[in-house]
């Protein structure tokens, strides 16, 4: 399948990744609430594009806010954003920790069915509202019910560590914890180049010690440490989807958006275990499908924004790329590959596990970072995007390899 | 009577004070986790908390209710282990609310002593006072219908003493828990001459379910932790008048400088007077009187804590944990201030701070704050370095510090010669893990 229409993405906007880590966190204290976060994302957006009046429809990412935040129907908050919003259609999507780009897809097949030029998407999650350990419960939600019974307390990372754990067996632990360690200090390097990042205030010197910390399953979990998991995060994201006639309408130049030219899209069966624990297999079905329509190879990309909710899920994201054969994914990441100053930089500005992870809000966030990097915005944490290779990938990824959605960007030379 | 059964039925003596409340809060959820094995689902367990106030109970009881929920939360691997066969219960919450009112279920709060008349289990945490305690003992033990074991929580009065003033055959322990006992990992376990083994074989097992790290130490007045510590805090108070004669200085500057060497020069989590202040200079004062009388060649006694305590300057915390002013003044916590004898008044810091830090001269180089120093892994390096920089510092602070630390060590050295403590390394236990030291005092540093 190919685009139909030129498709593009405008005046991307983050907050700050708010939670533990960031100097202006405190538990106990009063913070933003939803509504908050959805006004700041959305109107950072609405001021690049020329305000609301230029926006046809709008798309809220949202996870789980009827449980972390007694909150539902969340497209009732576009009109709070800006009264000129008021009678806009609005809609709100929901796909686990994918929610983000599923928000994005629904805004690009909006402007492909023509009933839009604008679309303003936005995708939030406030998580502080409750312990970690309550959240456990609230984020199980996007594996299958019948399994939280017998699922691990801290249910996700439960999966993720029988992932990792079937991974040590089958390819070699010490490599795969050093290739975890060193994921681990990307992030946070890359995130402390980024002033939103929830990890920005991170002074921590031996980030490979810790990373390399061995895992106390007594109380946590049996073969991941804390730091290979993202934290818990409050935040939104928000971009603009636009036509060629949106980018006119909004007065935007080109050079100024990225291009969209691959949106690949899979689902597995939710009440089913993964075929293989060691691999991605929704992911690499996802990426190839965005590549494909795209028309480009791996070979062509300068960046890759892709679902480290664990630090294992970045070693077998490098897999599902076709970056590295199955199991020589960890040695991708040693050899320094994945870092800024690599062959291809993932995560730049931290990635789930540095950047954060307010999970309806992530998918956009990864969209919204590749905007930047294509369009030379990211400040200290700018790379270089080479002539031949102007193209970026995001992958953001719904419950255990289930919910998937893979977009391809260009920049517009 | 096997552990398990010994536990059925428990009486924690004092149990709404700051020591008792954290030993019902410990063996309540050790109970309650023994009651929810298959085999134990038929059996009956009470644990009663006796103290003498009914306000004191009602505090006592919404304190553990939010303290089983703290621990529940953490401990919820181990919960969701214990309750798999509850298919009714999925989700963390619902698991850690159940956990919460099965323990909550076995603990009545009572004011009559007569309630500990069938109890296998006495824990004591009375206020420091021996013939309070002798009383209680032998009332209960003159009217038990079971033959009850005694654990005590006395920092400081010999157990054999009590086991023949009481008349209870051998039936008594120390069990000495640390302040706050759910999260001090150490207990002193204190053998009086005529203790029965059995009870030692219990309490071994006890403190290991409690994850907790036994130290044995003789049966001497004040054990090895208050050993150390009133003689530490003693020689911490000698040298006030040491520093105001030879360094001119004030009363509150002496304070400010010696407090400060002994946190930060020495690298010790909190300075020797707000060490006191925590414990409670009514509670030093106390536990130096009981000592007083076994230790022949010191004089454990402190004529300046008296003066405090005259002023009605006691320190000590509330029961919400927050410091009570006592040498020093605390806002949130933190020292603002420090006790001015003379004008029996507090001196803000900030007006002292700078002429006495002056006076005290720089950290020796090489210094790194006890919090990140207790996780360094490097730490006997970077402590072994440090030193050697103090040694050659001839700075006040470094004086008074290496002065102190050979102090610490001589206190340690004699704990075990005189049969105090049965070695070494139990001396350093204690202060690592009692006092959340970063070293053992008995080292080779200095």
């Amino acid at each position: 399948m190919k685009l139909r229409r030129k498709v593009y993405m405008v005046a991307g906007y983050n907050t700050i990744s708010m939670g533990s880590g960031r100097k202006e966190f405190h538990p106990k204290k009063p913070r933003p609430g939803l509504e908050d976060y959805m006004k700041e994302a959305g109107q950072g957006v609405l001021k690049q594009i020329g305000g609301s009046h230029h926006v046809d429809e709008c798309v809220v990412g949202n996870f789980i806010a009827a449980r972390y935040n007694k909150q539902a129907n969340l497209a009732g908050f576009f009109p709070f954003i800006d009264e000129g919003l008021k009678f806009k259609p609005c809609v709100r999507v929901e796909g686990a920790c994918g929610t983000g780009a599923l928000a994005l897809a629904t805004g690009i097949k909006s402007v492909l069915a023509e009933t839009a030029d604008v679309v303003l998407v936005i995708g939030v999650e406030v998580q502080n509202s409750v312990k970690a350990v309550y959240g456990a419960d609230i984020l199980a939600a996007a594996g299958w019910y019948k399994e939280r019974k017998d699922g691990h307390a801290h249910f996700f990372p439960g999966k993720f560590s029988d992932r990792a754990g079937a991974y040590y067996a089958r390819f070699g632990f010490e490599k795969t914890r050093q290739a975890m360690a060193i994921w681990f200090k990307n992030a946070i390097e890359n995130a402390r180049l980024c002033p939103t990042a929830q990890e920005y205030h991170n002074k921590v010197e031996d980030l490979m010690g810790l990373g390399l910390m061995r895992a106390n399953p007594k109380a946590f979990v049996e073969n991941l440490n804390v730091f290979d998991c993202s934290k818990v995060s409050d935040g939104a994201s928000g971009i603009a989807i636009v036509s060629e006639e949106g980018l006119k309408k909004c007065g935007i130049p080109l050079s100024e958006a990225v291009e969209i030219k691959g949106l690949g899209m899979a689902e597995y069966d939710i009440t089913k275990p993964p075929a293989d624990p060691t691999k991605l297999e929704t992911t690499a079905v996802a990426v190839k499908k965005a590549m494909d329509m795209a028309g480009i190879s791996k070979e062509e990309l300068a960046t890759v924004e892709c679902h480290d909710c664990f630090t294992i899920a970045g070693i077998m994201a490098v897999e599902a790329i076709g970056l590295a054969e199955h199991g020589n994914g960890a040695d991708f990441i040693i050899e320094g590959h994945t870092a800024r100053n690599g062959k291809i930089p993932f995560n730049t500005t931290g990635g789930l596990v540095g950047w954060g992870h307010p999970t309806g809000a992530t998918g956009v966030h990864q969209a919204v970072t590749i905007w930047e990097q294509l369009t030379g915005k990211t400040g200290d944490a700018q790379i270089n995007i080479p002539q031949d290779r102007p193209y970026g990938l995001s992958i953001n990824m719904g419950g255990d390899d289930k919910t998937l959605v893979s977009i391809v960007y260009k920049k517009n030379i | 009577m096997k552990y398990e059964e010994r536990l059925e039925n428990v009486l924690v003596l004092g149990a709404a004070g700051k020591m008792g409340s954290g030993i019902l809060l410990l063996t309540s959820m050790e109970m309650a986790e023994l009651s929810l094995k298959p085999e134990n689902k038929n059996k009956q367990y009470i644990i009663y908390a006796l103290d003498v106030s009914q306000k004191a109970l009602t505090g006592l009881m919404r304190y553990l209710q939010v303290q089983v929920v703290k621990a529940a939360e953490k401990k919820i691997n181990k919960l969701r282990a214990l309750y798999a066969d509850r298919k009714d219960l999925i989700d963390n919450s619902e698991i850690i609310d159940q956990y919460v009112k099965d323990v909550m279920h076995i603990v009545r709060p009572v004011t009559t002593l007569e309630s500990a008349y069938e109890s296998h289990i006495i824990f004591e945490a009375a206020s420091e006072n021996p013939d309070l305690k002798i009383k209680l003992f032998s009332q209960i033990n003159e009217n038990s219908k079971v033959t009850p074991w005694f654990f005590t929580n006395t920092s400081s009065i010999p157990i054999g003493y009590l086991d023949k003033e009481a008349g209870l055959d051998g039936r008594i322990l120390g069990v000495h828990f640390y302040n706050p006992p759910a999260v001090q990992k150490l207990v002193e376990v204190i053998k009086a001459e005529g203790s029965k083994p059995e009870l030692s074989e219990f309490v071994s097992q006890y403190i290991k379910n409690l994850r907790k790290i036994e130290v044995p130490s003789y049966d001497f007045a004040g054990f090895i932790g208050n050993g150390h510590f009133m003689r530490d805090a003693l020689y911490g108070m000698s040298l006030i008048d040491k520093l105001r004669k030879e360094e001119k200085l004030s009363f509150a500057e002496a304070v400010y400088i010696i407090n400060k060497v002994s946190q930060e020069f020495m690298v010790r989590p909190m300075g020797i007077f707000q060490l006191i202040d925590y414990v409670g200079i009514d509670v030093c004062q106390f536990i130096m009187k009981v000592m007083k009388p076994y230790v022949k060649n010191e004089n454990i006694h402190s004529p300046l804590l008296d003066l405090m305590m005259s002023k009605d300057v006691k320190g000590g915390q509330n029961f919400d944990g927050s410091q009570k002013d006592g040498f020093l003044k605390y806002e949130k916590g933190r020292p603002v201030a420090i006790f001015d004898i003379e004008k029996e008044a507090y001196v803000p810091i900030a007006d002292l701070a700078s002429k006495c830090d002056e006076k005290a001269g720089a950290l020796p180089s090489g210094y790194t704050p006890w919090k990140a120093l207790i996780a360094d892994k490097n730490k006997d390096v970077k402590l072994r370095q440090y030193f050697d920089n103090m040694k050659a510092c001839s700075c006040l602070g470094c004086k008074v510090a290496l002065g102190y630390l050979k102090r610490s060590k001589e206190i340690g050295e004699n704990l075990v010669k005189d049969k105090v403590a049965y070695k070494a390394e139990d001396v350093n236990t204690v202060l690592l893990t009692g006092f959340f030291h970063a070293y053992g005092p008995i080292n080779d540093y200095i």
